[in-house]
């Protein structure tokens, strides 16, 4: 299984991502709960790079990979130019924090890492490259 | 994309919810919630039953008006969610935040009871 995707940085395509998400994971018989969940968190990954890192430019990229290296083991790669957007330096605000603020945002953060089982970054080549793991 | 339908009944707005919302369509969710907010209406349903699917965007507009809901004595009922989209909700924990009910019935019930 390997999976590839490029797309630019506008929200518009917000939707395409998820298609492309979810065909992949129901091509790999993936139940149909972990896959919303998984779309879930990969679309809130892409719009918060896309809205943070790339202000919605849809000039940038994005390149979004999808592997199995083993049988029950997901990987997805984010991987675009240099941008630095490490949710794991995000401290996730609290509910209360959250309907007291009248925040719109601060939730998806709080449900990648719930969805997620490794969260990690790396740069090669001048690339940055967000790497998403779940087990199933 | 998400399209939007306003209607009532009896002294209920109802707001249906039909495709997708994410951080591109969210917006549409919160002008619908302000039109009915500011139009004075003091029930407000908002049927999920073609909702196929809600990010953390559509969630934050939901949140961003619990507050604003208590102040005004305005009670909103959301109900008919699917599965996958009752999921999204309760991996937040946010089913303690808002009401949500099966179908337009209990939802309408509750906000009646609410409100007396």
């Amino acid at each position: 299984m390997n999976y590839r995707y490029n797309i630019g940085c506008s929200l518009a395509n917000l939707k395409g991502i998820r298609d492309f998400v979810r065909k992949a994971l129901y091509e790999n018989q993936v139940p149909e709960m972990q896959v919303s969940a998984i779309v879930l968190a990969l679309d809130e990954m892409c719009s918060n790079l896309m809205i943070h890192a790339h202000h919605c430019d849809p000039n940038h990229t994005l390149e979004l990979k999808i592997d199995r290296p083993s049988n029950n083991e997901y990987i997805f790669e984010i991987i675009d130019d240099g941008s630095v957007f490490d949710i794991n330096r995000f401290a996730e605000p609290t509910m209360e924090n959250l309907v007291h603020e009248k925040r719109k945002g601060g939730l998806g953060i709080r449900l990648v890492k719930s969805i997620m089982d490794r969260i990690e970054y790396r740069t090669e080549a001048g690339k940055s490259i967000c790497r998403l793991t779940k087990m199933i | 994309m998400v399209q939007i339908k306003r209607l009532q009944e009896a002294d209920a707005e109802i707001i249906a919810l039909i495709g997708e919302i994410d951080a591109s369509s969210s917006i549409d969710l919160d002008l619908a919630i302000a039109k009915s907010v500011g139009e004075g209406f003091k029930k407000i349903l908002v049927d999920c039953h073609a909702l196929e699917y809600i990010s953390s965007a559509g969630l934050g507009v939901f949140m961003s008006y619990i507050e604003e809901l208590r102040e005004k004595n305005i009670y909103m009922v959301l109900f008919g969610l699917k599965e996958k989209v009752a999921n999204t909700f309760e991996i937040l924990g946010l089913a303690g935040l808002l009401h949500i009910r099966e179908n337009k019935m209990e939802a309408l019930k509750l906000a009646h009871e609410l409100s007396v």
